[in-house]
């Protein structure tokens, strides 16, 4: 998959930054000025006890939500807040916590619902099914394939999402995101709620997606067995401040983090 | 005429993708010549290790055209097992499907001292692999192209080398995945492996319109006569499909003529299907079972064209409208005109049941050490209890210990650096032991087996025990997947029984039984009572058969973990390995034979990514009540 055009950026600069974010829901402060970055190429951990603002963080980083104060900068261009459409159209997809695919649907047409925001032939056109819609819908059916075939699920593809195992869904839900040929791949525990094999061909998966199409990735985790072993750096966030942030041995030495997991006697 | 025949499809990325004969000998020529500059010469032995891909059947004919011997391997072995068979045949080089084969291979890499290249199918994930050794079939390919277009000779060179092989050279060695010790390279002639697929094309009159469906393993004797020898003997078409998992919808796409199989596969059709009837309204439910009824009673004697009642060819052709036919285009054996199963025995009443959805079925008995073929049922003579008769130009006799012999232009030229092992097996005069118990059925001709010379037991009272009559038995009930009945040197018959989760899983679901996984699922009471309702019929069915009454099944357990290859208790091609299973449940066996209501066990296991754990459990034993003969004129 290629990247957006435009995109000058290469492996290795900041593709996106927070800066200074605070997040409040009335009383409650999800956030506390928070800055981190992401860089072009890397697997990047977010973690955090729970409640910490894992989930509130992706979300200002897709738009879901909007922050009070700080600056989000991505791809060079620095916004007060990010609109969902502007992080989609700018390339930044994302998985949910709890697994949303259209249940009725087959694994085929998730996946190609994830290829919306590239058609670009009209309703009108799309409904004719004809001449170059039907060329397009062609096009975006090989790219389609080549992901089913990247998660090695070809074997449901005409079957309904629903009827699926939970541990598939996740796939099929990674695959939907991957067709929007993402710069940023934003996953909301990808691994939660899995045993033990179903972790590994996870952890396998983003591996490969990092490798393979070259997509960023930011990713909350609780295995930590996961975390240490798939990131590349990690930011730790503890009631909405980010309390370290570094590489695996760095943030797995730091005091302030084992405090948080394991608590302090007060 | 063939250069525009489709020879080989596969699906990929939803598609199925073709090569005609033209093409596959423009991508072979290529490869041939593309291993030849990486080295690969006559007489060289190279691994070929993956699923059943298009550039993998090609890299053997490649290397063959060169004079080299492919050695292909059961793609699912864990490393250490390969390490043995790569290490043994010394190979100089490895085609490998994909980044999991090529992992194993660089994990054994220290044990292979005259490995130099690995050439790959698939680069996902490798692209940040060591490339000293790595080569991409592509790039073997384009070596061999830009050696072509480099050097007019090269394409002349290339047909003398082919010309200069002969009949006579070693072709193949495939290693047997054998029931005991380390496996043996069975070393094939061309001869062997052509003479013994032309014959077999002969047999069943296969031709050029042939459509196979290609998902055995590459290192089994039968998919490489079947879906490599036979279609490069008669031009049909070999299908390889999209993965494992799609095997049944890509069949049906297909609508393979000639299939092949173990009973295995049909066993699983079969459960497949009365798993999905259960759960099927009441009016497609009683649909289902009379047609069915229908069907056992008249299909079979359609088949082979006897004569039958008008009437009940009024209701065949209705079921064959309403159940047969759709049940056949769901297995995608709509158009099949020889089906083989082969590799073990299969359970009568399955074997009956495809008969009697008007498939030819038919039974097969073949040898690694024969280019498997030995006896096959002629279209029209088929019983449920034999294997037919010898094959073209197979001769067959039966020693008086009973052990089968043969004798064929595809019987091997010897096991691969063990000619102590190949006069064990091989007469001077060419004559072959099967190690299988048999004998001639007198009334029909036909060959019979009753099971493996070896396991052939008797209980102490000196009756003959046999063990995989009675496990057959047992298997055909969906909810049973596996047993191993024990006996030899015994006071009684005793079974050990592996549910079918599957199955039993959709059983439990109906009956709102919670279990969290396979082992509490096997140790519930409710199933106990299932299973014990099974062998109390199968014992019925024994004593009904007079000979075998005596061994009636005593004692049952339900084994607290699925039976598996990766833990050396089936063989990679799926056969029970009785004797390890014996030594490794030692504790259950003990406790089967002295009395006790229940036995404590702890098994090893090993994980797909080769980790192991253990499984411990508290295994509960059944008593049974043996069938008399009272009760069972009573029932019937």
């Amino acid at each position: 998959m290629r990247a957006p055009a435009g995109s000058a950026i290469v492996a290795g600069d900041t593709l996106l930054a927070v800066d200074r974010v605070s997040l409040a829901f009335g009383g409650v402060r999800a956030l506390r000025d928070v800055s981190f970055d992401i860089r072009k190429g890397e697997i990047r951990a977010i973690i955090g006890p729970n409640g910490a603002g894992k989930t509130s963080m992706l979300n200002v980083v897709n738009g879901f939500y909007q922050p009070q104060r700080g600056s989000i900068t991505f791809k060079g261009v620095t916004r007060a807040k990010m609109r969902p459409f502007e992080a989609a159209r700018g390339g930044i997809a994302r998985t949910f916590q709890n697994v949303a695919l259209f249940k009725g649907m087959t694994v085929l047409d998730n996946i190609m619902a994830g290829r919306t925001l590239k058609m670009h032939r009209g309703f009108f056109w799309q409904l004719m099914r004809y001449g170059p819609a039907l060329a397009e819908e062609v096009e975006h059916r090989r790219r389609v394939e080549d992901i089913i075939d990247f998660l090695q699920i070809p074997h449901i593809r005409k079957i309904p999402v629903g009827k699926l195992p939970y541990g598939l869904q996740k796939r099929v839900e990674l695959g939907r995101a991957l067709a929007m040929e993402p710069e940023l791949l934003l996953l909301d525990e990808p691994m939660a709620g899995m045993n033990l094999e179903e972790k590994e061909d996870m952890s396998r998966f983003v591996i490969d997606v990092n490798n393979h199409y070259g997509t960023t990735i930011a990713l909350i985790e609780h295995d930590m067995g996961v975390v240490m072993d798939l990131s590349d750096r990690i930011v730790v966030l503890d009631h909405g401040v980010k309390i370290a942030d570094g590489t695996p041995p760095e943030v797995q030495g730091d005091q302030t983090v084992i405090d948080a997991y394991l608590g302090v006697a007060h | 005429m063939f250069a525009t025949r489709a020879a080989i499809r596969h699906k990929d990325l939803g598609i199925w993708q073709a090569w005609t004969w033209r093409d596959v000998r423009d991508e072979v020529v290529a490869f041939s010549i593309g291993l030849a500059e990486l080295g690969l010469g006559r007489g060289d032995r190279f691994a070929v290790i993956g699923r059943n891909k298009p550039r993998l059947y090609w890299a053997m004919c490649a290397g063959q055209a060169l004079g080299a011997v492919p050695v292909p391997l059961y793609a699912d072995s864990v490393a250490d097992e390969m390490a043995f068979v790569l290490a043994h045949a010394e190979v100089k080089l490895a085609v490998v499907e994909d980044q999991e084969q090529v992992d194993k291979i660089l994990s054994i890499k220290d044990k292979l001292a005259a490995l130099t290249h690995i050439v790959y199918d698939e680069s996902r994930g490798l692209r940040d692999y060591d490339r000293a050794q790595l080569t991409a079939i592509d790039d073997v390919q384009r070596l061999g192209r830009e050696a072509l277009a480099r050097d007019a000779t090269r394409m002349t060179w290339w047909e003398a080398e082919v010309a200069a092989g002969k009949g006579s050279d070693l072709a193949i060695i495939l290693y047997t995945s054998g029931t005991t010790g380390r496996p043996k390279g069975v070393m094939l002639s061309h001869d062997n492996v052509l003479i013994s697929a032309r014959n077999g094309n002969a047999y069943d009159r296969l031709d050029v319109n042939e459509e196979v469906i290609a998902y055995l393993p590459l290192a089994w004797v039968g998919d490489h006569i079947f879906s490599y020898a036979q279609s490069y003997d008669a031009g049909f078409c070999v299908n390889c499909p999209e993965a494992p998992e799609t095997v049944v919808e890509d069949r049906r796409e297909i609508g393979t003529t000639y299939a092949f199989a173990p009973p295995r596969i049909y066993e699983n059709l079969i459960t497949v299907t009365m798993v999905r009837m259960e759960d099927a309204s009441a009016l497609k439910r009683r649909m289902f079972h009379f047609f069915i009824g229908v069907a056992r009673r008249w299909g079979e004697k359609i088949l082979n064209k006897e004569r039958v009642p008008v009437y009940a060819r009024l209701l065949y052709w209705l079921g064959e409208l309403l159940v047969y036919g759709p049940l056949k285009n769901r297995f995608g054996l709509s158009r099949i005109r020889v089906a083989y199963t082969a590799g073990e025995a299969i359970g009568p009443e399955i074997f009956r049941f495809f008969r009697a959805l008007g498939i030819n079925l038919k039974q097969l008995y073949g040898a690694t050490e024969a280019s498997v073929y030995i006896t096959a049922q002629p279209d029209g003579e088929i019983y449920a209890d034999t294997v037919g008769k010898p094959n073209i130009d197979v001769e067959v006799k039966v020693t008086d210990d009973g052990e089968v012999l043969f004798r064929s232009p595809g019987v091997f030229l010897g096991y691969y650096k063990d000619p102590e092992k190949t006069a064990e097996t091989k007469t001077p005069d060419g004559w072959v032991r099967s190690g299988d118990a048999g004998f001639f059925d007198p009334k029909t001709g036909h060959l019979k087996i009753i099971d493996r010379a070896k396991d052939v037991g008797r209980l102490n009272d000196g009756t003959l025990f046999a063990p995989k009559y009675i496990e057959n038995k047992l298997k055909f009930y969906p909810n049973i997947k596996e047993a191993v009945a024990l006996g030899d040197k015994r006071d009684f018959v005793c079974v050990m029984v592996n549910i079918d989760m599957t199955a039993v899983g959709s059983w439990a679901e109906r009956n709102n039984v919670v279990y969290g996984s396979y082992q509490e699922l096997a140790a519930n009471p409710a199933v106990y009572d299932m299973i014990e309702r099974h062998i109390e019929e199968v014992n019925r069915s024994l004593l009904l058969e007079g000979l075998m009454g005596a061994t009636q099944i005593r004692r049952f357990l339900v084994l607290h973990k699925e039976l598996d290859a990766d833990d050396g208790e089936l063989t990679r091609t799926l056969k029970v390995r009785r004797g390890f299973i014996a030594e490794r449940y030692a504790p259950l066996l003990k406790a089967l034979y002295d009395g006790s209501r229940e036995a404590d066990i702890a098994t090893e296991v090993t994980f797909e990514d080769g980790r192991k754990g253990t499984i411990a459990a508290r295994v509960k034993i059944r008593d049974i009540k043996p069938a008399d003969v009272s009760r069972v004129e009573k029932a019937a």
